[in-house]
């Protein structure tokens, strides 16, 4: 065992520095160069101002806009230190509701979410994903059935026709490419600058959003 | 499910199928001690490295020497590991100021990351500073990769080799495997992350103001370096606590199919790589079936149970037709959600892109199967080749108990002192999850860490288990593991799970290399057919499914026929 230490302890330096430093770092200097938005978490600005990642999704509450999934992050209780308080999308502290199928507190959640998808103005069957959290509590995506069911609420609340809002949302809608690879999904972030940039008189020049073409 | 669905699947496996070829030759040449078309450039660095640790390049070690060495490098991992994170406070790129690490936690989490398990008792954006995500489990990522292949290594060279008392020279091994393979993989495939949408700063957080006006904190760093070791080293640590699910670990579809690519990569290339070895190419598409069909059946059961989603849900209202939705991405879909599940349990990866607590009963315990089987189809880099070589040696013996002759593999008896090293390689595995298990559901502290009760319940203690001794890391997340019961005795199912299992190989690494090897004769029973495939195949069953069979149907068996009776907890 002696015999080993040198090499041993050698061998872990030297890796530690290649593996945990150079390789690290030379990947951060050469990524920031060349694919400076990705690497910088495909951020969205509006007006000067960080509005968001594209990758992230956040928190709607409002009917003039989109929502998206209900998310099981949490946050420090401001109040208490060592309790958690619900604090949906969350962009610090991913999670899942890691309930399991049988759980009343999953069959509770989903009916007042169902309810609330309902009072919205939701009708028949509500789309799976409308009242169920994600894996990471920050899914930017919505399906299109849900986001479809919510086109007569956002468009009463703003005042638009609904046939300019479903447009937009068709035009949102990501499909599978080659009809293969991935889902059809709607993001919720970029849907709802879209339907901010409608009202705007010039959208294209206030919205600065260096996103790659979908 | 759907057609669509199938296509991506079936076109993921065929992708890494076609990467596995070039990656086999460059694996076969190192496992030779031949040069790559890489050593023009890292020679020097080999031979720069050599000479600091004092190791000749010439020198081999017997099976012994090849275990101290490994034993020895696995203790410094563990101790600087150890110290980095108990110092974090005081150490730079800290961004956001995060705290030591207490005691309990930081030894789970360096047995985790020594072992190539990557079992996360701690959310990686609220716990860990970048320095000890780079330096600390970074590395390890790289170093128990490549520790998991070099004993691969030792053990085919049992089997090549004939009358001789060496089985290599581990640092030679260890060294030449992070060089020539996992880092330029890693360098590669990070890049193509970046270029997906994978973040790579030195950043902490970001502050964003929403449309509706509020602050969003966004956390950040240097994910991509991370996420790309993460999968081709079957490691599964997550730079966040969602793991994959992550949308900056995992924007998209593209990235979806390349990290399942990169997880199941170098375990098949490796097999390939050991048909190489050995001269007959058709050894290693007998084991690559028999692996096929175990995961191949696993992603087909998990896309069926999970298309059919919940019943409870469905009674509610909830649309059935997108399958069951509750911890799982819009993105990425029922299809390349199952794959993810099978192919991280499969291997010893353990990363997520859908939480497995939420998945339905069946669809959760195809993963649970994979766990308890020692994740071997097609198994951690490494360790999957030496956990099915070890299932062959026992597949012949019972092949020869049948006709009554001396059984042989690849041209070298098995006998009494191999079949013991062989049991006692697999036999540790239920003591450790069932014991465990069992206690902890005898303990009310280990029950007050339950996120789901009834069978769910005994369900989330047992995948613990089964994930820690396998080395996988994956969880049923809803279990609270940072109490001092669970760091401590799921890192000693982590270190059992991984030394217990590898000393035992690695003394039957010595044990063949001094046998000669015997002709194969006409009573020789063939190990390249279809014969042998479903030899495997029933002995997988008999070794695993039936003896776990009992905790099962307790879990995730019992809780689907509740769930078909709207029963709920």
């Amino acid at each position: 065992m002696l015999r080993d230490l040198r090499p041993a302890v050698v061998l872990v330096a030297l890796f530690t520095l290649l593996t945990g430093l150079a390789y690290p770092l030379a990947v951060t200097g050469l990524a920031q160069f060349v694919a400076t938005n990705q690497a910088n978490g495909s951020l969205i600005w509006r007006e000067g101002k960080v509005v968001g990642s594209a990758l992230i999704g956040q928190s709607f509450a409002s009917d003039r806009y989109f929502h998206g999934r209900p998310s099981a992050t949490s946050a420090a209780d401001p109040a208490d230190a060592s309790k958690t308080i619900d604090a949906p999308y969350n962009a610090a502290a991913s999670a899942g509701s890691n309930l399991g199928p049988t759980s009343a507190k999953l069959a509770a959640r989903v009916k007042a979410d169902l309810a609330a998808w309902r009072a919205g103005g939701g009708v028949g069957q509500v789309p799976a994903d409308a009242v169920t959290t994600s894996a990471s509590g920050l899914d930017p995506d919505i399906s299109p059935a849900n986001a479809l069911s919510q086109v007569a609420r956002v468009a009463k609340a703003r005042g638009f026709d609904a046939g300019d809002v479903r447009t937009l949302v068709e035009a949102s809608t990501a499909r599978r490419f080659l009809g293969v690879i991935g889902e059809p999904r709607v993001n919720v972030l970029e849907l709802n600058l879209a339907l901010d940039g409608l009202q705007q008189p010039r959208p294209s020049a206030a919205i600065k959003s260096d996103l790659e073409p979908k | 499910m759907n057609l669509a669905g199938w296509s991506e699947i079936a076109l993921t496996l065929a992708l890494v199928a076609a990467l596995a070829i070039p990656i086999s030759a460059l694996i076969a040449r190192i496992f030779a001690g031949q040069d790559t078309f890489l050593s023009p450039a890292l020679a020097p660095v080999e031979r720069a490295f050599f000479r600091l640790a004092g190791v000749d390049p010439h020198k081999e070690q017997s099976w012994l020497g090849y275990t101290t060495a490994m034993l020895t490098f696995s203790a410094v991992g563990f101790v600087s590991l150890y110290a980095l994170q108990r110092l974090q406070n005081h150490l730079p790129l800290n961004p956001v100021g995060f705290d030591a690490i207490a005691p309990d936690l930081a030894f789970n989490t360096s047995v985790s990351f020594v072992t190539n398990t990557n079992w996360q008792n701690y959310s990686g954006e609220s716990t860990m500073s970048h320095l000890t995500q780079m330096l600390g489990l970074t590395v390890h990522n790289f170093l128990s990769a490549a520790t998991g292949l070099a004993m691969a290594f030792a053990l085919v060279r049992g089997f090549t080799r004939s009358s001789v008392t060496t089985v290599g020279n581990f640092w030679i091994d260890m060294t030449r495997i992070t060089l020539h393979v996992l880092l330029p993989l890693s360098v590669v495939f990070a890049f193509v992350l970046v270029a997906l949408g994978v973040p790579q700063t030195l950043q902490g957080s970001i502050d964003a103001t929403t449309l509706e006006g509020a602050k969003q904190v966004i956390s950040i760093g240097p994910v991509a370096s991370q996420e790309a070791i993460k999968e081709l080293g079957t490691n599964g640590g997550g730079f966040f606590n969602a793991n994959s699910a992550h949308p900056f670990e995992n924007p998209g579809a593209w990235s979806d199919l390349l990290e399942i690519v990169a997880l199941l990569l170098i375990p098949v290339a490796s097999v390939f790589a050991f048909g190489r070895a050995v001269g007959d190419p058709k050894q290693a598409r007998a084991i690559l079936a028999s692996m096929a069909i175990f995961l191949v059946a696993g992603v087909g059961a998990v896309y069926a149970a999970e298309t059919y989603g919940n019943p409870i849900l469905k009674t509610l209202g909830v649309d059935s037709s997108a399958g069951n939705m509750e911890g799982k991405e819009v993105r990425f879909g029922q299809a390349m959600s199952a794959l993810f599940a099978t192919g991280t349990s499969g291997t010893s990866t353990g990363a997520v892109n859908t939480m497995h607590d939420s998945l339905t009963p069946l669809g959760g315990l195809v993963p649970m199967f994979n766990l308890l089987a020692g994740c071997i189809w097609p198994g951690g880099v490494g360790a999957g080749l030496y956990g099915f070589l070890v299932v062959a040696i026992i597949a012949v013996f019972v092949a020869g108990l049948m006709v009554g002759r001396t059984p042989e593999y690849l041209g070298k008896k098995i006998e009494a002192r191999e079949m013991k090293l062989a049991m006692l390689a697999v036999l540790i595995y239920p003591l450790v999850v069932l014991g465990f298990t069992s206690a902890s559901v005898l303990l009310k502290t280990a029950l007050d860490s339950l996120n789901n009760t009834g069978p769910h319940g005994l369900s989330e203690l047992l995948y613990a288990y089964a994930s820690t001794s396998a080395n996988n890391g994956s969880a049923f997340a809803g279990l609270n593991g940072a109490t001092l019961w669970f760091n401590t005795t799921l890192g000693l199912a982590m270190l059992v799970g991984r030394f217990a299992c590898v000393i035992p190989v690695l003394a039957l690494a010595g044990a063949l290399a001094a046998k000669k090897k015997v002709p194969a004769s006409a009573g020789t029973f063939p190990t390249d057919g279809p014969l042998f495939v479903g030899l495997l195949f029933g002995v997988i069953v008999i070794l695993y499914l039936l003896q776990y069979f009992p905790a099962l149907s307790l879990g995730p068996i019992v809780e689907h026929f509740l769930m078909l009776d709207g029963k709920t907890f």
